[in-house]
């Protein structure tokens, strides 16, 4: 019982958390290109306004429209409560495990890319068919990666991934770690929507791809994909932090212990914070189909990552 | 006869499906026929659906049969063990819904075709169901022939258009194809056995060499795959499929393929007892292959039943992934690893009958009520025909493998099964898991796309032709069978870690696989190999349904005050349906990524004005795809056979005395032969 309110809780701080995440990126940014940009905290108003206003749907649009938002919101929190963040849950560790994250989020964009075909606008479906063909391609990617981490531990259940690697402390510096996490952060940049594959603040028609799908939904709705995209992201970076970094995360419910994971994690997401900002300031955007040659490159190194493995056993 | 009461079903079952099909041909009228053909199939798939429950629970075979028919070959010898009830198992689940909705889908044909189509259909069933039950050599081939001739002539019904007829006959050429290479390999088998029931095929098996063990895998591999559909083997699927009527598709690609699996795994683990590795890993490349090719050119389809059918070839390369895997485990003698590849590819066997038939079942509904199978002409349908899209939508969700739905459950155990092979330390496993895993994602990630555009284009948006816009919701015969599929699929995916305990029943036995160590009592948890790794489908619905409840309570006041209006569209006066994405358009960026394999060709023509070339009339542009790789393969194939037949042609002279000659000169050959030898 004490696991599960510890596990609702885990799941709530990163739904609230993840919207900072995307806040602290953008402003490190503005200061990178010497503005002063917003605070950090600025797009948790930029939620409560949206919140505030009203629907407005297509008279084109059936139901589908109006659930994807709550299919995509949902997966995520879903995902949220399997991903060890402050500490790593024991008995919920069973619930889903790596194959089971990437496919909930594959579900929330597959619902999220149908929603865009469903106004019949032709932005709709250009995002839509964009969002799945970058989606379809970095798949391989992800498996990989999760073979890479599983073959060291042995199991795809993110817990007990954790759990070996901070047993085993020699194992993180092994091929599989060292090449696996930039094929899953390259994955996770393009999975979210960030530069070089997308740009997030931008909706010029002719460079965007998630924008453009989501570009009928507005008010509480609107908040909702944002939301739900803030914490996929926010998720994919913890993941890359916790499953190869695992140092400091809690493996206990006492008080020490989940404020040193607190504290490591915040650690963690600023540093790669920090990373995706220099990263977003340093490279252009892609052009559409030069993405699925960064593709392939994260794809050989994930290749690289279980093939050494198996090979140096 | 082990049991009193199971025979009784096993009559049950053979009247039934004998009956419907006599009745469906005595039937007065078409409306007669009908529904008798239908009644005939409902009765014989439930009574076969009892027998497969009965074996499956009890674990023990059910013996009969008619000896004296056919004796000098054997006679008709039924004996269904679990392997065989798993499958008949499938072949009823999709036979009574099938069936059901052949009733009301050919509603509004009155001509006499119906007769000859209700009689096929209950020979197509009773041919599959015999195939599963077969004990001997000769009653699988028997089964295995009504079944392959019941559904080329079911496949004809809607001759007349000279695709069909193509289609027909590269269906009857590649299901022969077959048919030459399952002779060989079961005389093969039965020449050192002694004998033709499968237990004496087992004790053959035994006494031949491994070279001749080699031999007959190699045969089966063709035979068997032609049947199933793998890549090269797969050309006259994309072909026959759509041709059929679309309840005959569910059955043909949901099940009658399947019988290809069952033959591969009949022969493979239970006859020649498994533990050779090469031979896991020659079908783990091929079902790598056929799940990629099959995905990749579904997605450049536009006609939805085709669409549909090259998915058949990437689900039957996703079952042979897991079934190849976990030959190689059980080669290096991982019994309990391999237990889950097997019992993986016997789930997803069963899982992909359930979707496959749904979605079929749903293009047929669309391709009724809007008489075309083109995509492009469709659209808007989720209003005009709400059921069938949300059932159909089930059907999507599910073969794209997402979660909580059944697909996932069986893809999520291949993928466990394909962690455990690289736990063995060989290099060439090295090298092969990790491309059989990324093979397997992209198809998977692909798949997703492809039933985004299949189901945004079909149903989503405004109606691109008038014929979609006229659109009624279908008759409620066809509804209540797909929802049968539907609430299948959902049980299966949310029942998951039940329903892995009756598939280690069917498998028990098999290849020296005792189940007993992996036979668990069933939680809410589905296991990876070794109980390493967990993922519960349940839980995951569970949780996924209380937070968009509470997500549908923060909207709900905001939703209620929603206001309606049109699409933006950057100020221009009316939304058309032109303005919508295309199937063409979503399917573009991924023609371009894989161009190099599609080898597309384009024709685009723009005829200008004469006075300036900056002023254009009109622009056409045409876009084909063609699997190049066919024609690679087959065109020397048919070009030999022609020349073949052309050179045979001269012994044809026509004349009576050239034709007596021949018979004296082939009598004293055959006399000279026995002389010499």
């Amino acid at each position: 019982m004490a696991e599960l309110s510890a596990v609702v809780a885990q799941t709530l701080l990163a739904v609230m958390l993840a919207p900072g995440l995307v806040g602290l990126i953008r402003w490190i940014k503005a200061r990178l290109q010497s503005r002063r940009g917003a605070p950090p905290w600025q797009i948790y108003f930029e939620l409560r306004k949206l919140f505030a206003k009203e629907i407005v749907i297509s008279r084109t649009a059936s139901w589908l429209f109006r659930a994807a938002p709550l299919i995509v919101f949902g997966t995520s929190v879903v995902v949220a409560s399997l991903v060890p963040l402050v500490f790593i849950p024991v008995a919920f560790d069973r619930t889903g495990d790596l194959f089971a994250a990437v496919y909930l989020l594959l579900l929330g964009t597959f619902f999220l890319a149908l929603a865009g075909l469903d106004t019949g606008s032709a932005f709709g479906g250009m995002g839509s068919s964009r969002e799945m063909t970058v989606v379809a391609l970095t798949e391989p990617t992800v498996a990989l990666s999760i073979f890479a981490l599983a073959l060291t531990a042995g199991s795809t259940n993110l817990g007990v991934i954790a759990t070996r690697t901070l047993a085993d402390p020699g194992m993180a510096l092994g091929p599989a770690h060292v090449l696996g996490f930039p094929a899953l952060f390259i994955v996770a940049l393009a999975e979210s929507g960030r530069l070089p594959i997308d740009n997030p603040s931008t909706h010029l028609e002719l460079t965007m791809i998630h924008e453009a799908m989501v570009l009928e939904y507005s008010g509480p709705y609107l908040a909702l994909i944002e939301w739900a995209s803030a914490l996929k992201f926010f998720l994919l970076l913890a993941l890359a932090a916790n499953l190869f970094v695992p140092w400091g995360i809690a493996q206990s419910l006492a008080p020490l212990d989940l404020l040193a994971g607190f504290a490591a994690l915040t650690v963690k997401m600023a540093i790669l914070a920090v990373a995706v900002a220099v990263l977003e300031t340093r490279v252009a955007k892609l052009r559409l189909f030069r993405v699925p040659e960064l593709l392939s490159a994260s794809f050989v190194l994930a290749l690289l990552a279980v093939m050494s493995t198996m090979f140096v056993r | 006869m082990t049991t009193r009461g199971v025979p009784l079903a096993l009559a049950v079952a053979t009247a039934g499906y004998l009956a419907g099909a006599v009745a469906a041909l005595l039937a007065r009228s078409s409306r007669g026929a009908r529904w008798a053909a239908a009644a005939g199939a409902s009765l014989g798939s439930l009574a076969a659906l009892v027998l497969a429950v009965q074996v499956l629970v009890t674990g023990a075979p059910v013996d009969a049969g008619i000896p004296g028919l056919l004796a000098v070959a054997g006679g008709v010898v039924v004996r269904l063990d679990g392997l065989g009830a798993f499958f008949l198992a499938i072949v009823s689940i999709i036979g009574l819904p099938a069936a059901v909705y052949g009733a009301g889908y050919s509603a509004d044909e009155t001509t006499g075709h119906l007769r000859s189509l209700g009689f096929m259909l209950n020979m197509f069933l009773f041919g599959m169901s015999l195939v599963t039950c077969a004990g001997n050599v000769l009653t699988f081939v028997l089964g295995w022939e009504v079944m392959s001739l019941a559904s080329y002539f079911l496949v004809m019904v809607e001759t007349g258009d000279p695709e069909t007829q193509s289609a027909g006959l590269w269906y009857i050429a590649m299901t022969h194809f077959g048919l030459v290479l399952l002779l060989p390999m079961f005389f093969l088998l039965s020449s050192s056995g002694g004998g033709a029931s499968f237990a004496d095929l087992r004790l053959g098996a035994g006494m031949l060499t491994p070279a001749m063990r080699n031999v007959v895998f190699i045969l089966a591999v063709l035979a068997f795959g032609s049947k199933a559909g793998v890549v090269p083997l797969h050309v006259w699927l994309p072909r026959a499929h759509p041709a059929a009527p679309s309840h005959v598709s569910a059955l043909m690609s949901g099940v009658m393929i399947k019988l290809g699996i069952y033959g591969l795994v009949r022969v493979t683990l239970d006859v020649l007892g498994g533990g050779v590795v090469w031979w896991g890993g020659l079908l783990l490349a091929v079902g790598s292959v056929s799940a990629l090719l099959g995905v990749l050119y579904a997605l450049m389809e536009h006609d939805l039943k085709r669409l549909l059918a090259y998915h058949s070839v990437e689900n039957i390369g996703i079952i042979l992934i897991g079934f190849g895997a976990a030959l190689v485990l059980d080669g290096y003698g991982l019994r309990s690893a391999a237990l889950v590849g097997f019992a993986a590819s016997l789930f997803h066997t069963l899982n992909h009958a359930c979707f496959k038939a749904l979605l079929f079942l749903g293009a047929g509904s669309v391709l009724r009520q809007t008489h075309t199978r083109n995509m492009e002409q469709m659209g808007g349908l989720i209003t005009r025909m709400p059921q069938t899209a949300l059932l159909f939508l089930v059907g999507a969700v599910a073969i794209a493998a997402l979660p909580p739905l059944n697909g996932f459950a069986s893809e999520w155990m291949v993928f466990q099964t394909l962690l455990a092979g690289a736990q063995i330390p060989r290099p060439e496993l090295a090298v092969g898991i990790p491309m059989a895993v990324g093979m397997l994602a992209l198809t998977s990630g692909l798949a997703a796309a492809c039933f985004v555009k299949a189901f945004g284009v079909t149903f989503l948006a405004m109606p691109r032709s008038e014929r979609a816009a006229q659109a009624r919701e279908a008759p409620l015969s066809m509804r209540a069978a797909m929802a049968l599929l539907a609430s299948a699929c959902v049980v299966l995916g949310l029942g998951a870690s039940m329903t892995v305990p009756v598939l280690y029943r069917a498998l028990e036995g098999l290849g020296g696989v005792s189940p007993a160590a992996a036979a668990a009592t069933p939680g809410l948890w589905v296991e990876g190999a070794g109980r390493l790794a967990y993922v519960s489908p349940p839980l995951l619905a569970a949780s996924l349904a209380v937070v968009v409840f509470l997500g549908w309570l923060a909207v709900r006041r905001a939703l209620g005050r929603a206001r309606l209006t049109d699409t933006w569209g950057c100020g221009r006066i009316g939304q058309t349906p032109r303005m919508e994405y295309t199937a063409s358009a979503f399917a573009e960026p991924l023609r371009r990524v894989f161009a190099e394999l599609y080898r597309p060709a384009e024709d685009l023509t723009v005829s200008t004005h004469p006075e300036s070339r900056y002023f254009i009339r009109s622009i056409t542009y045409t876009s084909e795809v063609h699997p190049w790789f066919e024609a690679v393969i087959y065109d020397p194939i048919i070009g030999g056979v022609r020349r073949a037949s052309t050179e045979v042609r001269r012994l044809q002279g026509g004349s009576a005395h050239l034709y007596l000659l021949y018979v004296v000169a082939a009598l004293l050959g055959a006399l000279g032969w026995v002389w010499w030898s």
